[in-house]
């Protein structure tokens, strides 16, 4: 799977950082979340999925 | 409801149809936004939601502020609408239960929760880094230690005590004095005019006077944290924005500070009071939770979950015409996110009258949803789970000292919770 995030959406709620710490994390500077690992393996898909649907603003999208 | 609707036993047609059209015109009455909680239930939302969810359209529901808004009562509608940019924050959080409330005033500079677009965003731009995980989680130890000496203080006090009072309100309060930076000689007076600010009984010219004492204090602050930073959010807020291309005003550092301390300060007392009367109406789950400290953070998103404090919701405002499945809300409409019923939706939440402490329903909507969505939202958690591993266990027998019947709750303040908690246990 690959993941795509919207830095620009993101309003630095922390939410993908609680649901899959080892995908995202959080800038220090503005509190972006940025991504660890923009193509995680199949054990991260509930993580990520999860991040996903928690992300209030919908800024984090998953292909394939 | 239409079942209730008078029918009248004639067998006079013309009685009949008057009957008949009175009926039906109650049917497509607006009704009222439900603000009356069950008896004896006072955890739960009013029970008409339970109906409004049960009809996947948008009703709509008269205010008390005087205007129709669309109820989205369902976690999908609350989902999909507070995320919609077309839609703005003006009347946030909920100026359509305040009785003739002029909702066209223009929010203020710095009024983060009621600025929209760009200008909420540059405003929470600015504050997102003070936020984060990371550097919530290195307040852990600090707020660990609070909990641990308001919990000494209560033994060494003995029983019965008013937990609310002595424990729930002081907590968050210390923990953003430390986060703005107040001097600690200062946060004894800090803590006691912050108190009367969430108060909900303070006599209105007693609120008024505390409201300008804690604005020109914050304006004091941020005029020291200017010539003298330190370590903390407030001066790091300076600097940040003095280094961005427009700089924050001192009365939008200030609004800013007075925002974050209201935000941080009641809503996190109400959720430890409330959800300690909670547990300790649910002793099954409270022992649950007691044996296994590692069920803190599922059981801290159950109790903002099932508890959701914001009880009225969020008031947003159609900037465009929306269509919303076979509904299109026009321009200048108003529309109430019901975050209490939607964190009840049965579809998402199974069972969701109850607690369960193991459930862990994350995706909740108790800090609201969109670009709004609570910036305090990982402190709280830090707070109520370090409240959820020590309080309960350093006091087991922990138990109400009146009837649960005599327990009096805001029912008339925008966020929910006990007016006190008289507590004791079992003292050897």
């Amino acid at each position: 799977m690959r993941i795509i995030l919207d830095e620009d959406t993101c309003i630095g709620a922390g939410q993908c950082v609680l649901a899959a710490p080892d995908v995202f994390d959080q800038r220090d500077e503005d509190g972006i979340a940025v991504l660890l690992d923009e193509t995680p393996g199949d054990d991260q898909r509930a993580a990520v999925d999860e991040a996903a649907i928690r992300c209030p603003a919908l800024a984090i999208r998953i292909d394939g | 409801m239409p079942g209730d609707a008078p029918l009248v036993q004639s067998d006079n047609p013309t009685k009949e149809l008057v009957a008949l059209t009175a009926i039906i015109s109650f049917m497509t009455d607006t009704s009222s936004f439900p603000t009356t909680r069950p008896t004896g239930c006072p955890f739960d939302p009013a029970a008409e939601y339970t109906e409004f969810r049960a009809t996947p359209t948008l009703d709509k529901v008269d205010t008390p502020a005087g205007i129709d808004a669309y109820l989205l009562s369902g976690y999908q509608q609350v989902r999909t609408l507070l995320n919609d940019p077309r839609l703005s924050s003006r009347g946030a959080v909920s100026n359509h239960v305040i009785v003739d409330r002029d909702l066209k005033t223009e929010a203020a500079p710095g009024s983060i929760i009621h600025l929209d677009g760009p200008e909420h965003a540059r405003l929470r731009r600015m504050l997102t880094p003070e936020f984060t995980v990371k550097r919530m989680r290195a307040l852990r130890e600090y707020v660990a230690g609070l909990i641990e000496s308001h919990i000494d203080a209560m033994l060494a006090k003995g029983g019965p005590v008013d937990l609310y009072q002595d424990f729930a309100l002081p907590i968050p309060s210390l923990v953003i004095c430390e986060l703005l930076g107040v001097p600690y000689a200062d946060r004894d007076r800090f803590q006691t005019q912050s108190t009367v600010l969430v108060s909900t009984d303070a006599e209105p010219t007693q609120f008024a006077a505390t409201v300008h004492e804690v604005q020109t204090y914050i304006a004091d602050l941020v005029m020291t944290k200017m010539n003298e930073p330190g370590d903390d959010l407030l001066s790091r807020l300076i600097e940040r924005a003095n280094a961005s291309e427009q700089p924050l005003t001192v009365p939008e550092l200030v609004t800013l500070g007075l925002s974050l301390l209201i935000a941080g300060h009641e809503t996190t007392a109400n959720m430890i009071g409330l959800s300690t009367l909670a547990f300790l109406r649910n002793p099954e789950q409270l022992a649950i939770l007691r044996a296994d400290p590692a069920l803190a953070e599922s059981a801290v998103e159950e109790m903002l979950r099932y508890l959701t404090i914001v009880q009225w919701g969020l008031l947003r405002y159609a900037t465009e015409d929306i269509e919303y499945g076979e509904e299109t809300i026009q321009a200048g409409e108003w529309l109430v996110a019901a975050l209490a019923s939607g964190n009840r939706d049965e579809s998402v939440f199974p069972d969701a009258a109850d607690i369960d402490v193991r459930r862990n329903p994350t995706a909740h909507l108790a800090f609201g949803f969109g670009a709004h969505q609570c910036i305090g939202q990982q402190l709280a958690r830090v707070e109520l789970q370090e409240v959820y591993t020590r309080l309960y266990r350093r006091i087991p027998t922990l138990r109400l000292a009146v009837p649960f019947e005599e327990i009096k709750f805001k029912d008339n303040a925008l966020a929910y919770g006990v007016r006190s908690l008289p507590v004791t246990w079992e003292q050897s």
